[in-house]
Parts: C-alpha cells; sequence; structure tokens
C-alpha cells in the first residue's frame, strides 16, 4: 500500500511520533515535578506573599 | 475581556486548566481525521508516488516552525512593549517546542528528499533557510539558559527574537538567491497553487491538527513554567526566613 | 557631537594601546588563511576558486572573536552606567563604539585581505573586487555582531555564545559578499548586483544594529 518507499514513509512518520511523545513525556513529567514541589512547599507551610495578603497579612 | 486581564498568572492557571481538556479532545479528533484522509482517502501523486505521504506532516512541521517563531515574537513584543507577565513565559515556552518541530520539519524534508534526490540533503533553498531557523532556536534557548536571572534573560530573548524576525525574510531572500545560483534547477516543487483538493484537503486538516498539538504543548509548558516561577518565589521567601 | 567624537577618540587610543589587541584580529585572520591550504591541500587552482569564500570566512570569525570585549570592558570599569545615565542617545553611542572597533580591527583585515589573497593564488581582479567587498561587508559584520555583544555584556564567557547568535544573522552578508567577489571574476551574474545589495545590507545593519545593541544594554542593566 505504501510502495516501494514505504521505509522512509514509515521513518518519518515513526521519528515523528517519538519526538512528539518525547516532547510530550517531558512536558508531562515536568509538570508532576513541579506540582509535587509545590505541593511540598505548601505543606510546610510556606505561602506566596499575595496569599497572605489575601488571608489579612503575616501571623 | 480584554489581553490585559489573562495577565494574572492565576487566573491564566484556571482557564487555561479548564480549556485544555477541550483542546486536547479537538486535537485528537482532527489528527484521527487527518490520518484517515490521508492513508486511505488521499491518491499517490502521479510523479512522486507513495512517498508524496511525507508532505502531509513535512509541510505542517515547516508551517509550525515559523508559526512558532511569529508567537515567540509576538511574546516578545508583549514582554519588551506592554511587559505582560505571561509574555516572556510564553516565549520561553515556545522555544524549545519550536526547535523539535523545526527539527522535525528538517528531518521529514530529507526523509522524503533521499528517494526523490537521491541523497540525504541537498542545499536547496528550502531546506538551507529551515536550517538556519533551526540555529536561530537552538542560540535562542542557549540564550536564555545562560542568563541566570529570568526577568533578565527574558528580555535579552525577546530582543534576539524580534533581531531575527527583522532578518528572517532577509535571510530567506539571500538564500533563494544564492541556490538560483548555484543550482539553477530546483527537483523539489511543491507546488503551492498547483496541488490538487484532494491533496490540500488532508493538508489543511493535518496543518490545523498539528498547531493544536503546538497549543496543547505551549499552554502545558506556560503551566509549569508559571509553577516553577512560583516554587522559585516560596523558595527564596523560604531562605530569607520570612515565616 | 564632541561627547561622540571623545568617545571616538578614546575607544581608539584603548584598542591601539598596549593589551588593547587590534592587530589581534588580523592576525587570527592571517593564520585561518594559512590553515586552509592544510585542509584542502596545496592545489593552486583550487585555491583560487575557493580563495574569496576564505578571505570572506576568515574575516567573518575575525570580526567575531574580537568583539566579545566591544561593551564588556566597558561593564566592568563601570563606564557602561555612565554612558547610560549620560544625555547622549545610547543608540549613537553604540554606533560610534562600532565605528572605533571597526577602525582599530576591521580596517586592518581589509588591508591585509590583498596580500592574503595572493597566498590564495587569486588574480588582480578578484584581489581588488574581495578587497572591495570586504571593506563594505565588514563594517555590516560589526554592527550585526554588536547586537550579540550587547545581549551578552553580562555573561562572563559570552564569546563562543555570541558567534553562536550573530552567525545565522550573517548569513546574507555572506552570501552577497562571496557573490560579488566571484562575480568580478566568473559569468553568469554582473558585479554590481551582489555589490549593491552587499552595500544595502551594510546600511541596514547600520540602523539595525545600534537600536537593537542599545536596546540589550538598557535591558542588561536593570
Amino acid at each position: 500500500m505504501l510502495g516501494n518507499h514505504a521505509g522512509f514513509i514509515l521513518a518519518s512518520y515513526g521519528l515523528s511520533a517519538l519526538v512528539i511523545v518525547v516532547l510530550f513525556v517531558w512536558v508531562a513529567v515536568d509538570g508532576r515535578a513541579q506540582r509535587r514541589q509545590l505541593a511540598d512547599l505548601e505543606a510546610r507551610g510556606i505561602r506566596r506573599r499575595s496569599d497572605r495578603r489575601a488571608e489579612g497579612g503575616p501571623e | 475581556m480584554r489581553l490585559i486581564d489573562y495577565a494574572n498568572p492565576t487566573r491564566f492557571l484556571s482557564l487555561s486548566a479548564a480549556l485544555l481538556p477541550w483542546i486536547v479532545g479537538v486535537t485528537v479528533v482532527l489528527f484521527a481525521v487527518g490520518f484517515y484522509l490521508v492513508f486511505f482517502v488521499a491518491p499517490a501523486d502521479y510523479q512522486q508516488g507513495e512517498t508524496v505521504k511525507i508532505m502531509y506532516i513535512h509541510v505542517p512541521f515547516s508551517w509550525l516552525s515559523m508559526f512558532c517563531y511569529m508567537t515567540m515574537a509576538a511574546s516578545a513584543l508583549g514582554t519588551l512593549v506592554w511587559r505582560h507577565p505571561l509574555a516572556d513565559v510564553s516565549a520561553k515556552c515556545a522555544a524549545p517546542i519550536g526547535a523539535a518541530f523545526t527539527f522535525l520539519a528538517l528531518a521529514t524534508g530529507s526523509l522524503w528528499g533521499k528517494p526523490m534526490w537521491g541523497t540525504w540533503w541537498v542545499w536547496d533553498a528550502r531546506l538551507t533557510s529551515v536550517l538556519v531557523l533551526f540555529i536561530m532556536y537552538l542560540g535562542l534557548i542557549a540564550l536564555q539558559e545562560t542568563i541566570e536571572d529570568p526577568a533578565r534573560a527574558a528580555k535579552a530573548g525577546a530582543i534576539l527574537t524580534l533581531v531575527g524576525v527583522v532578518n528572517i525574510p532577509i535571510i530567506k531572500f539571500s538564500v533563494d538567491w544564492w541556490n538560483t545560483l548555484h543550482q539553477p534547477s530546483s527537483v523539489f516543487r511543491a507546488g503551492g497553487s498547483t496541488i490538487a483538493t484532494s491533496m490540500l484537503v488532508p493538508l489543511l486538516v493535518m496543518a490545523v491538527a498539528f498547531t493544536f498539538l503546538f497549543l496543547v504543548f505551549h499552554l502545558m509548558a506556560m503551566r509549569n513554567e508559571i509553577l516553577r516561577r512560583r516554587i522559585r518565589a516560596m523558595r527564596m521567601i523560604e531562605a530569607a526566613g520570612v515565616e | 557631537m564632541s561627547a561622540l567624537t571623545s568617545l571616538f577618540v578614546r575607544e581608539m587610543r584603548l584598542a591601539t594601546r598596549v593589551g588593547g589587541g587590534a592587530l589581534m584580529g588580523a592576525l587570527f585572520f592571517l593564520i585561518v588563511v594559512t590553515v586552509v591550504p592544510f585542509g584542502v591541500g596545496p592545489d593552486l587552482n583550487l585555491l583560487a576558486r575557493i580563495g574569496p569564500a576564505i578571505l570572506w570566512i576568515g574575516a567573518l570569525l575575525a570580526t567575531l572573536l574580537s568583539l566579545d570585549r566591544l561593551f564588556q570592558a566597558d561593564r566592568d570599569d563601570g563606564g557602561l552606567d555612565l554612558v547610560l545615565m549620560g544625555e547622549t542617545p545610547l543608540e549613537l553611542v553604540v554606533l560610534v563604539k562600532c565605528l572605533a572597533h571597526w577602525t582599530a580591527t576591521g580596517l586592518p583585515l581589509v588591508i591585509a585581505s590583498p596580500l592574503l589573497a595572493i597566498f590564495m593564488n587569486m588574480e588582480p581582479v578578484a584581489i581588488g573586487a574581495t578587497t572591495l567587498t570586504l571593506l563594505v561587508g565588514t563594517p555590516a559584520l560589526t554592527f550585526v555582531g554588536a547586537i550579540g555583544a550587547a545581549l551578552t555584556v553580562s555573561l562572563r564567557r559570552g564569546g563562543l555564545l555570541l558567534a553562536i547568535l550573530v552567525l545565522p544573522l550573517t548569513v546574507p552578508v555572506m552570501i552577497f559578499g562571496v557573490s560579488a567577489a566571484t562575480a568580478a571574476v566568473q559569468e553568469p551574474v554582473p558585479f554590481a548586483t551582489p555589490f549593491t545589495i552587499l552595500a544595502a545590507l551594510g546600511l541596514f545593519a547600520m540602523v539595525l544594529g545600534p537600536i537593537a545593541g542599545a536596546a540589550a544594554l538598557r535591558h542588561a542593566g536593570d
């Protein structure tokens, strides 16, 4: 179905899929790491200045 | 709502969280339709045979390599002129994605060229311009990685992006001129206006699908970057001992 | 204008004194051109054909490598802050600094190029054409390079990064410079076509370089 240059077609689609999957995994893993660190910091009671102001200043 | 209303990162986070599933859904549907059209509907080219299937991803990649740079240029204007707080996040996150798509444009172009030209690489005007663009992406990423202070890195990157935008048409023109000088006949003519409708429709669907894919990655990366900056600020508060 | 004139004189004095390194660029140029025959072989016909390209690449590298200290020295000794606070437009300051830098390091390259062209076995017409294109083209390289120098001013090792950032932007200058130089001896294009475009690129870089460089310097400060 892909003719006698099937290798090149499959290689280009395969390579594109690979790069896009790597990009996706990288973004997803990075996002998970950031959310974990943020949760960790919040669990230790560290607030951003804007959050503290919203709660009526630092205790 | 004006654009400045999205300047609040918290509002951007909630808005993008609400929008992302929809955009992902549209992307998936577009790719399903696109792949069906490419592999089951689109005809083989009478000259290039089935290798023309590579065009359906190669052309969107080269389109995205430009689109992504234009996104960065718009963000660079936002950083320098309006000092929009999300603009430099947007520019910084678009750079690696743009570099990846530009790399894919080069790689698929090369894979398409091998059966057509008999070599992996020719110094064709189009491929050469894309190669220069790829180097510019890498330079931008290198500049942003080298300057430690995020605000300063963003401004330096924005200036370089805008200088690049001014220069890209000149580079394109000179590479075209240089190419006609050295290779009078170009084999590679994925003809813009001469393309048949049966091929144009799948191509357009694929181009829109990849643009949505870029949007998904860009939004996800921007959310990460906002969180990263938030964590950085919190670490500084922690280190300063303001508790 | 007197402020800019005295800036020019200061830059020239700094460049030509001991440790200024003005002639270092020309020396580097000589070495690049000398190394090429060891790479491609001493075939005189081949060297004559690629001679203009070699001279252009040598000049490009020599210009870029000499540029990394363009603003850094001023930043280190605090002179840059004075200039930023001063009344003279920063764009004009960058322009004058580039002109002084070109006079001190670019002009020696142009003067040396006919001598090096003899090593490359080039014909007299080609030598003249190459020297002329370098005379018009090297200022463009300096102005474009100044953008990179301003962007990397705060980095301790900006030299290599500067070259990476600037080289893609110098592609048009390179193309039309070498084309004009070879067009003088080969038939297909008249010399004037690429040469006038090269001159236009030079004028364009003269506007873009100072504006973008000044913007980068302003943002590097705050």
